[in-house]
């Protein structure tokens, strides 16, 4: 009995160990912000290794997830005569939540996994500890940049995510089920605020943006320095991630709408 | 891959970032179509609003001239008092406008809609429109329908 209650100690130590490590990791990352603004080669780099390199996914996705929602949603709406009203329902579904959420989702595993397994990767080869050695902040050189990109990218990917669903949303509505364009953009236009659904979206994902690449980073800079260290990191990477995501996403709607 | 395209690509990106915005805004939300207060004022009361919402259209002769921007209950009067913003260009309606809370279809979103009348002197900017007609609540109709049977 006693045993039990040891190992259910012990895991629960272990969990709060890690929390704390990863608090205090986050703290080192922001404060070594200013460093890491007067390089900025590296965030734009670093921007194109998650930013751009995730847009084809994004945009693809984008794109069906706009055209599945016109015809799930017209099927349901034509039922009460109201699919006129196509355009406020795929505008108002991407904007406030599939577009943020998609957008975490499909980022924590495309770019949080690689971001996962190269700084991992980086600590087996024993390449940080050389940064050490030189007296070069790992913090600014490698993973503060990493941060700020993410931050800039997960909104901006988001962003085309929504747009694009609307869109795609459009080709299927208008073009082939033949609700009217007008009213596809009016009802729309009429349903959707700027500060109450744009902006609430966009604050979203910069918190989805946060959360997963802190939890990237984070797991790439804690594993354990083996092949296999690396490979169970990068699984909980997309793991945690996409779950913190799925968690903040309900606390933020309960907040905001 | 070398630092120049890659600082290209970057800056395509950041642009599609903005031209996404940019639909988002202007396209999708109705920022740019009506944006906030630019307009003038006009106040009216009514009984019962029924279900009128902040941000519902203003319409003379079915043209939309303004939105409702605010909706409050005055417990003096026991009457809502309705704030109305109308585009500038709209200015010169007469001070017998009659303001009326209509359903747009059977089931569709109320509006508000100014009837002008025959009047020489016009409203000015934050008058009160004391011509008003309250919103038709189906089931107090109903209930009328009953009665007079």
């Amino acid at each position: 009995m006693t045993n039990w209650f040891q190992r259910f100690g012990a895991a629960w130590i272990t969990v709060f160990e890690r929390l704390g490590r990863a608090h205090l990791f986050m703290l080192q990352m922001l404060l070594a912000l200013p460093g890491t603004f007067r390089r900025f080669g590296l965030i734009v780099k670093q921007l194109f290794a998650t930013g751009v390199m995730t847009l084809a996914i994004i945009l693809v996705a984008g794109l069906f997830v706009g055209m599945v929602l016109a015809l799930q949603g017209y099927n349901t709406l034509v039922g009460f005569g109201a699919e006129e009203s196509l355009g406020a329902l795929v505008a108002l579904t991407l904007v406030r939540e599939l577009g943020p959420v998609v957008t975490g989702l499909l980022f924590a595993g495309r770019a949080g996994s690689a971001m996962t397994a190269e700084i991992g990767l980086m600590k087996a080869t024993e390449q940080l500890s050389g940064l050490e050695m030189m007296a070069v902040d790992p913090f600014q050189r490698v993973f503060s940049p990493r941060m700020i990109a993410g931050f800039i990218a997960l909104p901006a990917l988001a962003a085309m995510f929504s747009a694009v669903g609307v869109l795609g949303g459009h080709l299927v509505g208008v073009e082939l089920l033949g609700v009217d364009a007008g009213a596809y953009w009016s009802q729309m236009q009429s349903a959707v605020g700027f500060e109450h659904d744009v902006l609430n979206g966009l604050i979203k994902s910069v918190v989805f943006g946060f959360v997963v690449c802190w939890i990237a980073i984070f797991e790439g800079a804690d594993c354990i320095p083996t092949s296999e260290g690396v490979s169970s990191a990068t699984t909980r990477t997309v793991v945690y991630s996409s779950l913190a995501v799925l968690g903040l996403d309900f606390l933020l709607t309960a907040l905001m709408f | 891959m070398n630092s120049r395209s890659v600082e290209i690509l970057v800056g395509v990106f950041m642009a599609l970032f903005l031209l996404a915005m940019a639909i988002l805004v202007l396209k999708v939300s109705n920022l740019a179509s009506f944006s906030g207060n630019t307009g003038y004022s006009l106040y009216a009361s009514f009984e019962n609003i029924g279900g009128l919402k902040a941000r519902a259209p203003v319409t003379a002769s079915g043209v939309k001239v303004g939105q409702v921007s605010r909706i409050e209950y005055d417990p003096q009067t026991f009457q809502a008092n309705v704030t109305l913003t109308i585009k500038d260009e709209f200015r010169e309606f007469p001070e017998d406008t009659t303001a009326s809370i209509y359903t747009a279809g059977l089931l569709g979103e109320q509006y508000i809609g100014l009837e002008p009348g025959a009047e020489e002197i016009f409203l000015e900017p934050e008058d009160e429109i004391s011509l008003t007609q309250s919103a038709l609540v189906l089931e107090r109709l109903i209930g009328q329908v009953l009665l007079n049977r």
